[in-house]
């Protein structure tokens, strides 16, 4: 028995054009060809869990992994349901996906491009994944959302950060959860304006890379437009290790606020440097002067120590939230792993519930019904209060928090303390944003 | 003014570390002929030794205090580490305070054991064999040993800081009537290197053993017919440069929070420093040293980076290029070493 | 035949009949049993192989050669990856013209690096090469990236947008993926006999039949007047260069072959996915292929093509081993046997494939001086000496080189 599976639909016609040999088992194909890449014919399918499991992101990986770990023991009935009792949806019955067992593969995205392409073509390829999610970096959830486009399968992105994931390179098949750099200014500077003042100079150290810029533009004009100045942007490399050298010429710039648009190691060293250099105990134009962290996570606070105390940021969930959704998540991942769920843990659970209950609501796990499906849909109960996938762009809307390190932490955990939650009005843009345009979703993809 | 004499401090403060790194990496090569890919993760052991210990003076046992609650809701368990509870909080609280300049006593001990297996066990049996091949088992070594500190301690940085009192900024330019404010804990660095270097110098320049080793790197095989016992003392001096790499990651901790892989971060650095000094010159990596961390430090101004974008991370690589055309054994090396 | 004495005639037939048939041949366990997880025959990993071969056979003619060990071959692996990307973007989808750009330009810019790097020998040259991949890599990294000129599309990597111009591209009748004529690199024919399902990928056997040409070359290289230069340069250039021969357009011509293998691996890489990441370029990776062709062994004909597997092999199949995997194989076991096996394993799978990766490497070199090579032909010398029980067998310990 033979069957000929070819990816893309242009095969089949352009076939015909690359010679007898070659092009000859491609008669075959219309008929027995699958509806859709890597369509679940048993009685589980199979999904695709890729993060980074060595590099510098490995514990934020490790975390997203126990995340999915716990959300198919949900799906398939184990555990006391989680975020499935509280999900506005209640599609999702405890029975599998469609009432297929879930079954899942890891990978290893080594936080590089190519690693990562690679790990999710050898779910798409060998493992038959339908869905590929998961990822620490922007970088690598553009690379693999581009991968999934063309191979036919839904991504459902996990801890990526950059505008461009739903900008310049959205695609009809991949689709974020997470907040973005732009959302993280606009839930900021009302905060800064109450604390900080309008007249503010700030001093921007910025990663020089994809997301550092996207984050460095949004703060800039999200600060600028309520009054700030900015006195200078400097661009750090991603290799850097001793923020020295860019730290110093902070202390006589004339600058009150130095803003970090760091993330991961880059952000803890950057800032255990500039308090180290004082920075917080300074006084400039008769002001005290502040540090702000952009996009903040548990994880990194935990590495920056004591050095986060009294420093604001946004993130996108944190694990002290009171609605019943968050509640309801802690207690599940606390009960199963000893120590409450990270953001990035947060979102990855989330859009595996999201996937699940999308195919469910389609009723088929081809991605472009699944598409359809999350696109334009409003639900609640996840944890940010009421959210919309929106189909324009695939991005999610919801509430973002801004955050401050905690003066006084109780545990190792309670390192980040609420300090508003910034409705999600404030924090939509139109799809035509200027820091969004260039790119277009193109159109849904199923692969064979 | 300030701001390049600040520069200055900054790159004589990268330098120190470069330095640190590099002067045993030379030390490994010119007395055991060593290509040493695994004198990063030397290094990064060090600052696991600081970790380690501050792990084990917060060492803690757990009461359980009926009146708070954790995040589950159960009764929160409160831990209180060994040290406070048989010292009081007053004299334990210090002792974990200290943990970083306590993990020098740690250290040395632990890297000198580490450096004299490592010797002993694998690079022995390295001598003969082509450079290539040192490399690569050192190289899989370092893979190995990092592998093993992140499955102990994950990938995240961790943070050990400094004692409280050596933890703000002093005023280095009151003396000579300027403000120039500076991180007291990178000053203690910068200190502790010029010591470490100044210490190994005396050792191989004033005594007996060093002067054995020296004439051991100059003509090795006249200096074991003399009847010396060379091998042993090139153990020994193993140990000592993966001393040196272990108490400068000691050190290096409160500067930077360590985490697994911060070995191979500097140790494309390190070596783009030995070679620039010249292979085997103890004092050609220690100028390279400085004089790279303060080229470096100077590129990543404002004013570089606009004149020349990028200027800031190939300025090293740019160095050692016009370094090797110009003049192709280093600063100070010999000629004739490792050119083939 | 072809110009080859019989032994290399066979190597090169052996080669070729196991790279045609690598889809049976890598995928020996049949896909629902628990051991499918170590089957390596699916397209991805099929291509890495004979790419990264590819990659590692060029940089064996410059190291096994001559002894001259580049530490910066990735840079010109990551300029041929941008440079078909730019083909894509510019003409269209159809992979030869990438290709064959990726090759020159990768060509120009070893010449250029070559000439700097060759006036020094030893680690000196190591180190040069070094940092002019280092210095390839930091710029494509941010610098060339930047919105006014952006040459690399930075941490993203490098790849096909919408508004591209692609002038030759006609998307009604070309697939909207790199192709050959219009046969796409993802067109993958699925055979299923009983158990198994075999796996036969157009991109892989377009980079197999190109794999077996280099191969073709390499060997005629390794055996012309010209390898014998360059063996000479690596026994002693000293020597040879009083004998009043220049030695250094023979390690500038060996140093720029090995470039535009790089770049041919390079631009194959995205002509069977077309996105191109910097970290291609960086030290690591340049690191990668030196382990590839030492751990295969270094100077044979062979080797490199099997460290290149060995890695590629590790990366891709123990990296995705997990305690659910773990699991599912000793669910046999009593409970507490089951967790006991499985505590043990567990650091050296998932992402503990790095550590099972550096002590392998630390093994082999330590005991398999020569590579796997060697492990071969010792594998093969005890074999026969315990047929035959006689040192007869020691004239032919060479059998690929």
């Amino acid at each position: 028995m033979t069957k000929f599976d070819v990816s893309r639909r242009g095969v089949l016609k352009s076939g015909a054009f690359a010679g007898a040999g070659v092009a000859l088992p491609t008669i075959f194909t219309a008929s027995s060809a699958a509806a859709f890449t890597n369509e679940p014919t048993g009685s589980s399918v199979t999904l695709g869990f890729n993060v980074p499991q060595t590099g510098p992101y490995a514990d934020e990986g490790a975390d997203e992994l126990r995340a999915y770990e716990l959300a198919v023991e949900h799906l398939n009935g184990g555990g006391d349901g989680g975020m499935m009792n509280t999900f506005s949806s209640k599609a999702l019955q405890g029975s599998g996906i469609l009432g297929k067992k879930v079954e899942y593969v890891t990978g290893d995205t080594q936080t590089k491009s190519d690693a990562a392409r690679a790990s999710a073509k050898s779910m798409i390829e060998k493992d038959g994944a339908v869905m590929i999610t998961g990822g620490s970096s922007s970088g690598v959830a553009i690379a693999v959302q581009g991968l999934c486009q063309e191979a036919g399968v839904i991504f459902m992105a996990g801890l990526t950060h950059s505008n461009d994931t739903t900008g310049k390179d959205k695609k009809a098949n991949g689709f974020r959860h997470f907040f973005n750099a732009y959302m993280s200014g606009a839930a900021l500077a009302p905060v800064l304006k109450n604390l900080y003042g309008t007249d503010r100079k700030a001093y921007h150290l910025t990663a020089d890379y994809t997301w550092g810029w996207s984050q460095e533009e949004s703060i800039k004009a999200a600060t600028e437009a309520m009054g700030w100045q900015t006195v200078n942007t400097v661009k750090t490399p991603l290799a850097a290790t001793d923020f020295s050298s860019y730290i110093a010429p902070v202390l006589n710039s004339g600058a009150d606020v130095l803003v970090l648009n760091h993330y991961g190691g880059n952000m803890v060293n950057s800032l255990t440097n500039a308090v180290q250099f004082g920075l917080r105990d300074k006084q400039v134009n008769g002001k005290n002067f502040e540090i702000v962290v952009p996009l903040y996570s548990r994880l990194m606070a935990k590495g920056a120590g004591a050095n986060v105390k009294g420093i604001h940021g946004s993130t996108n969930w944190h694990w002290t939230l009171q609605d019943e959704g968050s509640k309801a998540f802690v207690k599940s991942f606390g009960t199963k792993y000893g120590f409450p769920p990270s953001q990035a843990a947060h979102t990855c659970y989330v859009q595996t519930l999201l996937y699940a209950d999308a195919v469910e609501r389609a009723g088929s796990f081809n991605p472009c019904a699944v598409a359809e499906a999350l696109e334009g849909y409003e639900f609640d109960g996840l944890g940010n209060g009421p959210t919309l996938y929106r189909a324009e762009d695939h991005q999610c809307f919801k509430d973002v928090l801004v955050v401050r390190g905690k003066e006084n932490p109780t545990s190792e955990f309670d390192l980040l303390e609420v300090v508003e939650v910034t409705p999600r009005a404030q924090v939509e843009y139109a799809p035509d944003h200027p820091m969004f345009a260039g790119g277009s979703l193109g159109e849904c993809n199923p692969g064979a | 003014m300030d701001a390049i004499l600040l520069q200055i401090l900054n790159g004589l403060d990268k330098g120190s570390a470069y330095a640190l790194i590099a002067l045993g990496l030379t030390l490994i090569f010119g007395t055991l002929g060593v290509v040493n890919f695994a004198h990063g993760a030397l290094f990064m052991i060090g600052a696991f030794c600081a970790v380690t210990l501050q792990r084990i003076l917060n060492l803690s046992f757990e009461t359980v205090d009926e009146t708070q609650t954790d995040f589950l809701g159960n009764p929160l368990k409160v831990k209180t580490p060994y040290v406070e509870a048989w010292f009081g909080p007053d004299i334990g609280g210090s002792i974990v305070d200290w943990a970083v300049p306590l993990a020098i006593l740690f250290a040395i001990p632990i890297m000198i054991g580490v450096g004299y297996v490592m010797e002993r066990g694998l690079i022995k049996h390295f001598y003969k064999r082509p450079h290539a091949d040192q490399i690569l088992v050192t190289f899989g070594l370092a893979i190995v040993l990092q592998e093993v500190v992140k499955y102990f301690y994950g990938a995240n940085p961790i943070q050990t800081p400094a004692p409280d009192a050596l933890n703000g900024v002093m005023n280095l330019g009151a003396v000579i009537g300027m403000d120039i404010i500076y991180p007291v804990w990178r000053v203690v660095y910068f200190a502790f290197a010029v010591l470490i270097i100044g210490g190994i110098f005396c050792f191989l320049q004033f005594t007996t053993f060093g002067m054995v080793v020296r004439a051991g790197m100059a003509d090795r095989e006249t200096v074991g017919l003399l009847g010396i016992n060379i091998d042993r003392r090139f153990t020994i001096m193993f140990g000592i440069a993966a001393a040196v790499a272990g108490l400068a990651g000691v050190m290096y901790t409160p500067i930077n929070p360590p985490n697994y892989h911060m070995g191979m971060d500097f140790l494309v650095l390190s070596f783009v420093v030995v070679v620039v000094g010249g292979m085997g010159s103890l004092p050609g990596a220690v100028l390279a040293g400085f004089l790279l961390g303060i080229l470096e430090s100077f590129a990543s101004t404002t004013w570089a980076t606009t004149t020349l974008p990028g200027i800031n991370q190939i300025i090293i690589y740019l160095v050692a290029i016009a370094v090797l055309l110009t003049r192709p054994r280093g600063l100070m090396g010999r000629k004739g070493v490792m050119e083939d | 035949m072809f110009g080859l004495n019989k032994k290399d005639t066979s190597v090169l037939i052996i080669v070729a009949v196991m790279v045609m048939l690598a889809p049976f041949l890598l995928n020996p366990f049949p896909s629902a049993s628990g051991l499918a997880q170590f089957n390596a025959g699916y397209p991805d990993l099929m291509q890495k192989f004979v790419i990264f071969g590819i990659f590692a056979i060029g940089f064996n003619i410059l190291f096994g050669l001559t002894g001259y060990l580049s530490f910066g071959h990735a840079a010109f692996l990551g300029v041929g990856s941008y440079s078909c990307v730019w083909m894509f973007k510019l003409l269209g989808y159809n992979v030869l013209p990438g290709i064959l750009l990726s090759i020159a330009v990768s060509g120009v810019f070893a010449l250029l690096i070559g000439y700097v790097s060759l006036r020094r020998s030893g680690i000196y040259f190591s180190i040069l090469t070094l940092a002019f991949a280092q210095m390839s890599y930091a710029l494509a990294y941010s610098v060339l990236s930047n919105p006014k000129f952006n040459l690399t599309n930075g941490e993203t990597g490098l790849q096909v947008y919408a508004d591209d111009p692609q002038w030759f591209h006609n998307p009604d009748r070309l697939p909207d993926l790199p192709h050959l004529f219009g046969l796409s690199m993802r067109a993958t024919y699925k055979l299923d006999l009983g158990a198994w399902e075999f796996q036969f990928n157009a991109g892989y056997y377009l980079c197999a039949v190109i794999m077996l040409a280099c191969f073709y070359l390499a060997i005629r290289i390794f055996r012309s007047p010209f390898g014998m230069m360059l063996r000479a340069v690596k026994s002693n250039q000293q020597r040879m260069n009083y004998t009043g021969l220049n030695s250094r357009p023979y390690t500038l011509a060996a140093f720029v072959i090995s470039g535009m293998y790089a770049g041919l691996a390079g631009g194959l890489l995205s002509a069977v996915d077309p996105l191109a990441g910097a970290e291609r370029m960086q030290w690591t990776a340049s690191g990668e292929v030196v382990l590839m062709t030492i751990l295969g062994g270094a100077g044979t004909l062979i080797g490199p093509v099997l460290g290149a597997g060995f890695i590629k092999y590790f990366e891709n199949i123990f990296s995705k081993i997990n305690d659910y995997v773990l699991h599912s194989w000793f669910s046999f076991l009593p409970d507490g046997m089951e967790d006991a096996v499985v505590f043990l394993i567990h650091p050296f799978i998932g992402k503990g494939w790095h550590l099972t990766l550096g002590i392998l490497f630390m093994l082999v070199v330590i005991f398999l001086p020569g590579g796997l090579v060697e492990g071969g032909q010792r594998l093969v010398n005890w074999i026969r000496g315990r047929k035959a029980k006689s040192s007869t067998a020691a004239h032919e310990t060479n059998p690929a080189e």
